[in-house]
Formats: C-alpha cells, sequence, structure tokens
C-alpha cells in the first residue's frame, strides 16, 4: 500500500454523444453504403462495442472521389486563399471550442491516456489547422513559383495511433493548397474523423471538399487505385507504404509516404540524466509506444550505462497504467487485440533471443488490451527487437563506447525518421545532427512536434515531408508547367 | 513506491572527506555531476503538475501538508504579540475542529525565539529560528555563530541559515562549505536548514551543484529562498532539489529534507508539490520530518478546503482566524 494513492480522476464521457452506428461522409451529408455492410469500432480498454461503422465499397469511393472531383472543379479550386483561410480559421476554432469533446472520444476509442489527448493531440490538430490557415493566402511566396497549383484530388490514408492528429496532419495543408480531400481513418480508430465530419458541416465548408470513407484496407486500396485521384498520402506500415509505392508507380500520381521507424535515442556520457531518463520515457511509452517515430532503440554510453538503467527504472516505477480517462494516466491501452498480439509475439522473441526482459510491478485491468512497460536490455543489433518496428511500449537498450560507433548503430536501420541526441556538448548535438540519416533530430527532448517544422522519412520511412512550409510542396505542382 | 538505487553507497566516510578535502577536490566535484537540462526539468515539473488529486487523496494531501507547515513571521514590524498568536494558531489551526493537526513549527527572527518557545510550552511544534544574518548573510563567520547560538540558546529546535551567495557565484565552494560547517556546530543539537537562496542562483545546474555543496557540509534540510527574493520556491526549483537528496542518500545513505519557501499561498500549489515529493524523491520524504512549507497565507487557504471537503460548501475568510 502506498502511502500517498491517487484516487480515481475519471474525465466525464457525458460530453460525447457516440451514435449507434456511422455512415459515410460524402459530398457534405452523411450517407449510408451502396452494399450496407459494416464493421464494430471498439473501446480498447474495456473491449466494449462503441458503433457500427459502415464500410465503403467500390461504389462508395467512387461517390466519394466524384464529390470531390466535383468540389475541386466546382468551388474550391476557384476559391481564393483568403476564402480557402478562412474555412480553415474556421475549422480551427471549432476544434478548441470542442476540444474537451473531441480528447474524450479519441480516448474511448484508441485508448490513449486522456492527459495525452487533451494536452498532445487535440492542441495540436488545432494548431495545424491554425498554422495551415495561414499559408492558404500567401502560396505565392512559399518558394514554389509565383503561382504554384494543387493536385485536384487527394486521397488520403491514416493510421490509427493519433487518429485526428493525422487527420490534421494530411487534411489541413491538402485544403488551404486548393485540393479536395477524400480521407480513410483507420478501421480500429474512426469516430474522432466522423466527429470531424461534423465540424465540416458545423463550419459550413462546401460539401465534398472533405469526404471521410471508413473502411479497412479493401478500402484503402480502391482509394490507392482509383484513377481520378490525382495524389496519395498515406502514414502507416512501411508494408503497406511500398504496396502503394508499386501501384501508384507508372501512374501520374503522386505520393508522400510516411512509415515506419526505429529510431535510436542517444545517450551520452555528459547528458542531462535525469532529463534524459525523462526523454527516453516520453520517447517510448508516450502513446503506449504507438508512434511512428518513437525512440524504441535506447543507446547509451557503456561508461554511464549503469546509471541510467537505475535511474530509468526507477522512473518506470511510478508510470501509472490504466483507464485511459483517468486524468492521472500515463500509459493506456493496446489499440487493438491485433496490435497486442503483435507486441506480445516479438517481445517473446526478444526474449528467446536471449536478451533480458523486464517490466516495473503494475496491475493490468482484466478486460481490454494491455500491456505493461517493458525494458529489454543485453540487446544487440543483431535481435529482432533492435530492428523491427514493435509499435508498442517495448524498449531495447544497446550500449555504445564512442561517438562513431552510437553514429553507425543508430543508422544500421532501413528505417530513418527520427533519432533523439542527448549531450550537454553543443558541439557534439550539432555533428550527430549532421551524421544520423534520419528526417528528425532531437536534442536533448524527444517527441516534439510543431506545425511549422517539417516531419518524414530517411530510407524505409518515407518519402515527402509534412509540416511547415515543406508540407505544403506535397500539394502542389512544383517544377511542373502550371 | 520508489525504491533506492541499491543499497551499496558510493560515497562512504572516508570518500566523503576526499571530495572536501579541498577547494579543488571540491570543485572537481561539484562540476562533475550531471548538468540539468533547463527545458527538460521545466517540462517534467508542468507535467506533474497535471496530476489530479482527488477526493480521499484530497484529503490526505491537504492534511499532510498542513503537518508541513513552518508557520513564518519574518518582518520588521513583528512583535511579541503578534508571535504569541501565530503560535497559537500553530497548535490549533482551527479552533472549530480539532481533527486539524498542528503545523511542523513555527519560523521567527532569532529575537523572538524566547517567545515562541514560551508560547509553545510543551506542545510538538517545534522553534525554528532564521539566523546568520538572514535574509543576505553579509556578516561576517563569527556573527553568524553568535546570531546561531544565541537562537538555539533561547529555545530553537531548528536554525534556517542562509549561505552566501556571493562566495558561491565567485566559485568560492570552501568558504561556503566551512561557514555551513560551522554553523553546524555552533547549532549544537538544533537542525539546521540551509537556504540556498535560489532565486539568487539562478540556473538550475548552480541549484543542484549548491544543494550538493550544502548537503556534504551538514545540512539537514536544504531550503529553497528566503521569501524576500523573487522568484522564491517554485517547483523545477524544487524538483532540482528532490532529486538532489535523492541522490545523495542513494550514494551516502544519509536522508535530507527539503523546504520550498515563499510564494506557496493555495492550497492546489501545495498538493502539486506533494506529488513532486512523491514521484521524485519517493513517499520517505512524505513527512514534516523530511518536507516542509515555509509558508503563512497557504494555512488559511488549506484550511478552508478541508472544511469545503467535510461540509461541501466554502464558509468565508472570516471564519478562518487571521493570526
Amino acid at each position: 500500500m502506498t502511502k500517498f494513492e491517487y484516487a480515481p480522476a475519471p474525465e466525464s464521457r457525458a460530453i460525447v454523444d457516440i451514435k449507434s452506428s456511422y455512415g459515410l461522409f460524402i459530398g457534405g451529408r452523411f450517407v449510408d453504403p451502396t452494399q450496407g455492410t459494416s464493421f464494430k469500432s471498439v473501446n480498447p480498454a474495456t473491449e466494449e462495442v462503441l458503433a457500427e461503422i459502415a464500410e465503403a465499397g467500390r461504389e462508395d469511393v467512387d461517390a466519394a472521389v466524384s464529390a470531390a472531383r466535383t468540389a475541386y472543379t466546382k468551388t474550391w479550386s476557384s476559391l481564393s486563399g483568403r476564402d480557402r483561410g478562412k474555412y480553415l480559421f474556421r475549422i480551427a476554432r471549432i476544434i478548441q471550442e470542442r476540444s474537451r469533446e473531441l480528447a474524450v472520444l479519441e480516448s474511448i476509442d484508441n485508448g490513449k491516456p486522456i492527459r495525452e489527448s487533451r494536452d498532445a493531440d487535440i492542441p495540436q490538430v488545432a494548431a495545424h489547422f491554425f498554422y495551415y490557415a495561414g499559408w492558404a493566402d500567401k502560396l505565392n511566396y512559399a518558394g514554389f513559383g509565383t503561382n504554384p497549383q494543387p493536385y485536384g484530388v487527394a486521397g488520403q490514408i491514416i493510421p490509427w495511433n493519433f487518429p485526428l492528429l493525422m487527420l490534421a496532419w494530411k487534411i489541413a495543408p491538402a485544403l488551404a493548397t486548393g485540393n479536395t480531400v477524400v480521407l480513410k481513418p483507420a478501421e480500429t480508430t474512426p469516430l474522432s474523423a466522423l466527429l470531424f465530419a461534423e465540424i465540416c458541416q458545423q463550419a459550413e465548408l462546401p460539401p465534398g471538399v472533405v469526404n471521410i470513407i471508413t473502411g479497412a484496407g479493401d478500402t484503402g486500396q480502391m482509394l490507392v487505385e482509383h484513377p481520378d485521384v490525382d495524389k496519395i498520402a498515406f502514414t502507416g506500415s512501411t508494408e503497406v507504404g511500398k504496396a502503394i509505392a508499386r501501384s501508384v508507380a507508372g501512374t501520374s500520381k503522386k505520393a508522400t509516404l510516411e512509415l515506419g521507424g526505429k529510431a535510436a535515442n542517444v545517450v551520452f556520457d555528459d547528458a542531462p540524466l535525469d532529463q534524459a531518463v525523462e526523454g527516453i520515457v516520453s520517447g517510448i511509452f508516450f502513446n503506449q509506444g504507438h508512434v511512428c517515430c518513437a525512440g524504441s532503440r535506447l543507446l547509451v554510453q557503456e561508461s554511464v550505462y549503469d546509471d541510467v538503467l537505475a535511474r530509468l527504472k526507477r522512473r518506470l516505477t511510478t508510470l501509472r497504467v490504466g483507464d485511459p480517462l483517468d486524468k492521472n494516466t500515463d500509459v493506456g491501452a493496446i489499440n487493438s487485440a491485433e496490435q497486442l498480439a503483435r507486441i506480445r509475439e516479438l517481445s517473446d522473441v526478444g526474449e528467446s533471443e536471449g536478451a533480458e526482459r523486464w517490466s516495473p510491478p503494475c496491475e493490468l485491468p482484466d478486460r481490454g488490451f494491455w500491456f505493461p512497460p517493458t525494458v529489454f536490455t543485453g540487446v544487440s543489433q543483431a535481435h529482432r527487437i533492435a530492428r523491427e518496428e514493435i509499435f508498442g511500449p517495448v524498449l531495447s537498450v544497446l550500449t555504445f563506447r564512442t561517438p562513431a560507433e552510437a553514429v553507425e548503430k543508430a543508422n544500421n536501420t532501413p528505417y530513418g525518421l527520427s533519432a533523439g541526441v542527448w549531450t550537454d556538448k553543443g558541439s557534439r548535438i550539432l555533428w550527430m545532427s549532421q551524421q544520423l540519416r534520419a528526417g528528425v533530430v532531437w536534442a536533448n527532448t524527444f517527441n516534439k512536434f510543431d506545425p511549422s517544422s517539417p516531419f518524414g522519412g530517411y530510407k524505409e520511412s518515407g518519402y515527402g515531408r509534412e509540416g511547415g512550409r515543406h508540407g505544403l510542396e506535397a500539394y502542389l505542382k512544383v517544377g511542373e508547367a502550371a | 513506491m520508489t525504491p533506492r538505487l541499491g543499497d551499496v553507497t558510493t560515497l562512504d566516510e572516508v570518500r566523503l572527506s576526499d571530495v572536501t578535502s579541498s577547494e579543488a577536490s571540491l570543485r572537481q566535484f561539484l562540476h562533475g555531476l550531471p548538468a540539468v537540462d533547463h527545458v527538460g526539468a521545466e517540462a517534467r515539473a508542468a507535467g506533474l503538475a497535471t496530476r489530479s488529486i482527488k477526493t480521499t487523496a484530497k484529503q490526505f494531501a491537504i492534511d499532510l501538508a498542513i503537518s508541513m507547515i513552518d508557520l513564518t513571521t519574518l518582518e520588521g514590524q513583528d512583535t511579541p504579540g503578534k508571535v504569541r498568536a501565530m503560535c497559537s494558531k500553530a497548535q490549533r489551526p482551527d479552533p472549530s475542529d480539532p481533527t486539524v493537526p498542528p503545523v511542523a513549527a513555527v519560523c521567527v527572527y532569532p529575537d523572538l525565539v524566547a517567545t515562541a518557545r514560551a508560547a509553545l510550552g510543551s506542545s510538538t511544534v517545534k522553534v525554528a529560528s532564521v539566523a546568520t544574518g538572514f535574509p543576505s548573510g553579509r556578516t561576517s563567520l563569527q556573527v553568524k555563530q553568535a546570531d546561531t547560538r544565541e537562537a538555539v540558546a533561547d529555545g530553537a529546535d531548528e536554525v534556517d541559515m542562509v549561505i552566501d551567495r556571493g562566495a558561491f557565484l565567485a566559485g568560492h565552494y570552501g568558504q561556503v562549505f566551512e561557514e555551513i560547517a560551522a554553523v553546524k556546530e555552533a547549532c549544537g543539537d538544533a537542525h539546521l536548514k540551509v537556504i540556498l537562496e535560489t532565486g539568487e542562483l539562478s540556473t538550475y545546474d548552480n541549484v543542484r551543484r549548491a544543494s550538493w555543496l550544502v548537503m556534504l557540509a551538514g545540512a539537514d534540510v536544504i531550503k529553497t529562498s528566503t521569501g524576500k527574493v523573487a522568484p522564491a520556491a517554485t517547483l523545477p526549483v524544487t524538483l532540482v532539489m528532490l532529486e538532489a537528496v535523492r541522490d545523495f542518500r542513494d550514494t551516502t545513505g544519509r536522508q535530507i529534507g527539503v523546504k520550498p519557501a515563499g510564494g506557496i499561498r493555495a492550497t492546489k500549489d501545495a498538493i502539486r508539490y506533494l506529488v513532486l515529493v512523491n514521484e521524485t524523491a519517493g513517499e520517505d520524504w512524505l513527512a514534516p520530518e523530511w518536507f516542509r512549507f515555509g509558508a503563512s497565507s497557504l494555512l488559511n487557504d488549506l484550511l478552508m478546503q478541508r472544511q469545503k471537503m467535510i461540509t461541501g460548501r466554502y464558509a468565508g475568510p472570516d471564519y478562518f482566524t487571521l493570526d
């Protein structure tokens, strides 16, 4: 029994009205799917069925793309940048006004702690819309020529780890640059995108500018292969990303892919150790490790290894795992049974390959999908847990002796999305950031995001950039005759 | 909740005396402590401040906070009458409710220690006295020692001394060390709280070094501020000091207390400090022996919130005594 036991502090779910079933959002209205099939969205913390979700088939995808095309040619492409910006500002403000509702819904559908959906996801969503709203009437000055033109209809497919934030990363720049969109949220987390559809109605966005179709991989494939889609933007696994790249090869479609990662978080012996430990924790346990840029490989200089590991383990005993809606929860539920099975499988492989597994003592709820924060020590580059993306709260710890070895190990991966460097030496930070083959290098911090900062991968972590001025380029015909 | 790093102490008596044997070795040791990243430390403190402490946890925290208060008056206009009134409040903070615990101590200037001692009689409430030329500390060592001896002779259980910030900032760590050791000696059996005046040290690296320096010199408690300099206590400064006492116990086996002072006025602030203690140094520090609040107006807010939790409504400020 601990002395200072925090009493339950649940956020009320009364603010959210989850309907029993949802249709597809096409042409500004919710419509039933042509074939009438549906699937269920489940609360991963309780396994409770939340709603029946329509599954879009071929006709529905056609209808959505056609609605987007019509909206593009009839209204959106002829609106001034200032008017497009006006709609985006309006959407951003509504998101702020309804932020608590969105945060609660996101935590229920995804399993992430309310502290994160409230303090990280939703504020970033609003910030992204505000940021790109500001660009809408300034595209001529963005460095992409005097009158850069949109592609037309963008097909966008997003993952389940940051459902609404990934929607914002996709929709905000697409709309700001004058494209219209058909977006498919992940099948396990469609609810916040469907609430966003209501926000589009509330903002009186012209019908068809944003279309949201729900479904699984098949629906996504139909969208990718649709002949009237000009641009594909995808965030998700490297495996699916490769399939998409193959599919659009030889067509006139453009694609940006933001894929997996196996980021190295490099701690030097002169690092601010207490803050480095915080960075390690937020690097891998933020959002249950369901983060493509998660710092899943900890590289510690051998001379401070014992100290860092002891501090890290002590810190992990204070992590609170449980009810995502409790305001004191640090680590929530794993998003799906399927993902949980994958995390378990790879962790078991880690053990059988000889790495040492450690978790702090923590009680997991009986129902729902849960995995304790886990640290593997004695990991080598050859272990699968050091190479494959686990996408869960599992940290692999490796050591290095010299800066050159740190760089070599950090770069020795097919991925290259992000990296972290912890040192008190400014010159080393600059040197490391030049050596590391990763799209984002964080210095003395980790998992920090800002809409003005571009994000994207090297190597098998994908191509194209999202965020910042660079993120506009993904939705503009750059270097082509307009 | 928070386990210790191990039972092995890496700084035993012999090595400790090595560290403190010369100005050079002291400097080498203090500058070899892990750096503090300013942004990261503040982010961690802000993150812990979002903990939501409700119902039974809040009741526990309020009573604990009351029992940790050093009820303080340090004004030029302090009189025996004012101190006697404060001592009576310290023993029975809410006359209408005997279940309210007494505070930990009263904290006064040295000339009023005898008054406080007499007013408190055999109560459990301790008498703490500021000394050593409080608040600036700009007197000779002889005067500081005399100041301390007088306070202890008059009945002080605890002495709150200030460090020589000028010497610290000039890098004269040995001088600061010697002074604390000399005052500790003058304290005799009285507990020594050493005020870093973190508002004048400016950086978290300095706070960490000063914390270790004064712990090595014999402090029983490290305290943030005099209350006369802004900023006084802050959450990130207290976080860095809690890390220091935690690491100090891990390396030497000796547990040191922490006292944030100045600017803590509301119950919700006090609860944030307790969360910080709980999740940084650990629950061993959740006791008046190891954590104190240097405050005056905080007590009435705690009493008001406490009553609200019991009765379900707020009473007006006139229902809480102003002593």
